[in-house]
């Protein structure tokens, strides 16, 4: 795994109103790695979050993806070039079955979707590869049922199945447990684990077994700054980052 | 009731094809003439839908581009009434092979104007800037005396077609049907498509079309232009129905009628707009027999179908012909 | 002089603009209820104080009469129809309020004909001033901008310095938090629909002694106080202010100066008839280009 980073954030700053949100973080992500972000609430994992996929513009900083700045992207563009995402809260298409979620993702990387006169249904090529998805995360018995009537576990796994169906060399995952039952965050974490090999992950969780379980390289987020990056085992034994999460003002 | 569906459908279709013969039969020649305006709003409503029931996007002002297709209509037959052109240059005509096709590329270069405008806002603020880019239009023809202003364009014949005498009523009648057939089997096709599949998506989630790379705006702007040449097409024929057209065609209350047409036959079903077209042109004739202030009832029975049936007929339309996309 | 004192009415109309525009942009920025029934308030307010003024002769009675009417109406129509429509989307709350269009405007008709009433000038207010040398205006002109603005000076302290206003600020980006914090959200609602009420009412007393007084006359402000909005920004009652003056004098001075300025260029009838196009549209191409540069409104803050 020599060679650059696939992922490396340089600097990346953003304020609100002259509260600062994220203060000059960087990070590097190299391909096959499962990096993750953790850190107490409000340490602003939601805004680099919403960063790296391009929903908000940095005020200073750069991204780069496997050595291109995609920094001024759209989050449209983003996803062309290899960046996809899943929604803390679900974003879901409620009125459309489960494999049409995915289908519209396929379709979306196939090309522009300017086809008026043929029926979606018959794109036979592009119903195979958002089943193959759906049988990845496990919901292709799922498949014909209207996502409003889903399960909350089933909206995560359908979450997943759309990033997957984008082909992303990076899969940016925010929160995949939140909400989640036990047994649910269980079996999350088992397909994530099978997922290691396809692609790289980079993962914002709450959930410290998952995170320690998934995760080679975990940086710690606090106050919009990076305080600290290293392995599991580096990170459990870190006297500041148990401080930042029982406060700093009890210290 | 799903099982009745073609059953329903191909009863339609034969009434709608012996209506001619059936008002004669039953003496009732007024018939055909509210058949016609049915078929023609049914046109501007299903173009509406296509917007407003499938993409979501609730333009208030659509009529501009059914006032934009009446026009173009009525300038062309007053220019090849008087021999003249249009701005010097373009001939006028009567043959409704050209008026119709051009009327709606008028229309939908207009829609593609103002929706490129509209379209780089969302909710409320889309509301507004599709009314008042309406109502923009409205006072610039009120303000075109060249073309009548205020009092409109008269034709004293509807344009012609090859071997078919246009006016027979009988035959104006089947030529708005076929075009309101085409025009069905044209959003039919449309919202199947992937097309379709995107601009359904784009109702429901933006940001999670935006997540997996598709981007809004041109997939709304291109629905936004086939729904504003609809328009454009329904208001060629209207023009041709009434042999007029005035700035009133493209009024704001005329945007509310047909927003009314699609949400009594039902929001963002194939069928709905003719159903809703039927039932609007219906009761307003119906309520002009009865009083002079037909406007009360209508806007109490609107009242009530939006407070009181969540949604107007919508819901029961939906559960007795099942939601088609 | 010509140019100043259309400047003036450019102003006056303004003005009106404002008092139209401040409720509907408040009604939405805290309510997030899209009312098109606001124009039929406007038009309430200034028959009532028509019919008022006619009968009794008594500018106070008229004004008193006309605030009453539209803001009685305001808090039946927030009763009986706007409080249903909080939770629904916007399309049911555009037919709804359409249809409330439709029953007023009939109602009117009904009980008043379609022909216009004019409202005589109140004596006393019917002179003129002369504010420069050349310079004459019509004092009730100048005493409706005058009335106008002292209402804007009061909005702002209201939105700005009191416990109200910190609510309808709050409520403007922060809905679901307001709720939270146990305020009677139903009567902030319904203060805010009648303070919205009573201001497009204020406006209809107003223009009811310039303007004829007709069925309809209220659509006519109520869009042009959606394009004030939009340039303003929704939600945003600066943005309503400035946007009302910049929208009320480019709509008054193209149609003073648009036809003479183009017999400059044209001939007599064609610069006419372009020149009156132009001016209608003036206000809309106005909106466009907003839009083109801050589609959120020039008075809110882009995201």
């Amino acid at each position: 795994m020599n060679g650059p980073p696939l992922l490396k954030v340089s600097g990346i700053a953003k304020r609100f109103d002259g509260l600062v949100a994220t203060d000059h973080v960087s990070l590097e992500q190299n391909a096959g790695e499962v990096h993750a972000l953790i850190g107490p609430n409000g340490a602003g994992k939601s805004t680099f979050v919403n960063l790296l996929c391009g929903s908000l513009r940095p005020d200073a900083g750069t991204i780069k993806l496997d050595g291109a700045d995609i920094g001024h992207l759209s989050t449209v563009e983003r996803v062309h070039r290899g960046l996809s995402r899943t929604f803390q809260m679900t974003q879901l298409l409620l009125d459309y079955s489960v494999l049409e979620n995915v289908q519209l993702a396929v379709q979306s990387q196939a090309g522009h979707s300017f086809r008026f006169f043929k029926s979606a249904r018959y794109d036979a090529k592009a119903m195979a590869a958002a089943m193959a998805c759906l049988v990845r995360v496990g919901l292709c018995e799922r498949a014909k049922v209207r996502v409003a009537d889903l399960a909350q576990g089933e909206r995560k796994q359908l979450e997943l199945a759309i990033a997957l169906a984008a082909k992303p060399r990076l899969l940016l995952l925010d929160e995949p447990m939140a909400g989640l039952s036990a047994l649910d965050s269980q079996n999350m974490v088992a397909l994530l684990q099978s997922l290691k090999t396809e692609t790289t992950i980079f993962i914002v969780e709450h959930d410290m077994n998952a995170v320690f379980a998934l995760a080679d390289r975990i940086s710690v987020l606090v106050n919009g700054r990076i305080l600290m990056s290293g392995t599991a085992a580096e990170v459990k034994a870190s006297d500041d980052v148990r401080r930042a999460y029982l406060g700093e003002g009890d210290v | 009731m799903r099982a009745l569906r073609p059953a329903l459908l191909a009863l339609l279709i034969v009434l709608l094809l012996a209506l001619p013969v059936l008002s004669e039969a039953l003496r009732q020649p007024a018939a055909i003439g509210l058949a016609t305006q049915v078929l023609i709003y049914a046109i501007a409503a299903m173009s509406l839908n296509l917007i407003l029931g499938y993409g979501g996007m609730i333009s208030f002002g659509h009529a501009a581009f059914f006032g934009i297709g009446g026009y173009v209509t009525g300038i062309l037959y007053s220019h090849f009434a008087e021999h003249s052109a249009f701005l010097g240059l373009v001939p006028g005509t009567n043959d409704m092979l050209i008026v119709l096709p051009l009327a709606m590329l008028i229309s939908g270069l207009m829609a593609a104007i103002i929706g490129a405008f509209c379209l780089r806002t969302n909710g409320v603020q889309f509301i507004m800037i599709t009314l008042a880019f309406a109502q923009m239009l409205f006072f610039l023809f009120v303000s075109l005396k060249t073309y009548g202003g205020d009092d409109g364009l008269m034709m004293r014949r509807r344009d012609v077609l090859p071997f078919l005498d246009t006016r027979n009523d009988t035959n104006f009648y089947l030529v708005c049907l076929t075009l309101a057939g085409l025009w069905l089997a044209v959003t039919r096709g449309v919202v199947r498509s992937k097309f379709g599949l995107v601009l359904g998506g784009l109702r429901q989630n933006e940001q999670r079309m935006e997540a997996i790379g598709i981007a809004p705006y041109p997939y709304k702007l291109v629905a936004f232009i086939i729904a504003g040449m609809g328009a454009g097409l329904a208001g060629a024929l209207m023009a041709n129905y009434l042999r007029f057209v005035s700035p009133g065609m493209m009024n704001w209350t005329r945007s509310g009628d047909l927003m009314m047409m699609v949400i009594l036959g039902g929001v963002g079903t194939l069928m709905g707009p003719l159903l809703g077209a039927a039932a609007f042109v219906i009761l307003e004739s119906w309520l002009t027999t009865l009083t002079e202030n037909w406007q009360f009832p209508l806007g109490l029975l609107l009242l009530a179908l939006v407070l009181f049936t969540n949604g107007g007929l919508a819901g029961l339309l939906d559960r007795l012909w099942g939601r088609t996309r | 002089m010509l140019f100043l004192e259309q400047l003036l009415n450019g102003v006056q109309l303004g003005v009106t603009l404002f008092l139209m525009a401040s409720g509907l942009t408040l009604i939405f920025g805290i309510m997030g209820v899209i009312n098109l029934a606001h124009g039929s308030l406007y038009m309430i307010g200034a028959y009532a104080s028509a019919l008022i003024a006619a009968a009794t002769g008594s500018v106070a009675l008229a004004l008193c009469g006309g605030l009453l009417a539209a803001g009685l109406a305001g808090f039946l129509i927030e009763f009986f129809v706007i409080r249903r429509l909080y939770q629904r989307g916007h399309l049911d709350q555009v037919l709804a309020t359409f249809a409330l269009i439709l029953i007023i405007n009939q109602s009117a008709t009904m009980l008043f004909g379609r022909q216009p009433l004019f409202v005589k000038m109140p004596d006393g207010l019917n002179g003129f001033v002369t504010l420069l040398p050349g310079l004459v205006y019509p004092i009730y002109r100048l005493g409706v901008i005058a009335v106008g603005l002292s209402v804007a000076c009061g909005l702002f302290l209201l939105i700005n310095e009191t416990r109200v206003g910190m609510l309808v600020r709050a409520g403007a980006t922060h809905r679901e938090m307001v709720r939270a914090l146990g305020v009677n959200i139903n009567r902030l609602y319904a203060m805010i629909f009648a303070l919205g009420a009573l201001l497009a009412g204020l406006a209809g007393v107003l223009a009811s002694p310039i303007i004829a007084v007709q069925v309809g006359m209220g659509e006519q402000v109520l869009i042009l106080a959606f394009v004030v909005v939009v340039i303003g920004g929704v939600g945003s009652v600066r943005g309503a202010f400035f946007g009302a003056l910049v929208a009320g004098i480019v709509d008054t001075m193209m149609r003073a100066f648009m036809p003479g300025l183009l017999r400059h260029v044209l001939s007599g009838p064609d610069a006419d008839a372009l020149g009156a196009g132009l001016a209608s549209v003036g206000v809309y191409l106005l909106m466009a280009l907003v839009l083109l540069l801050r589609p959120k409104g020039l008075f809110v803050r882009p995201a």
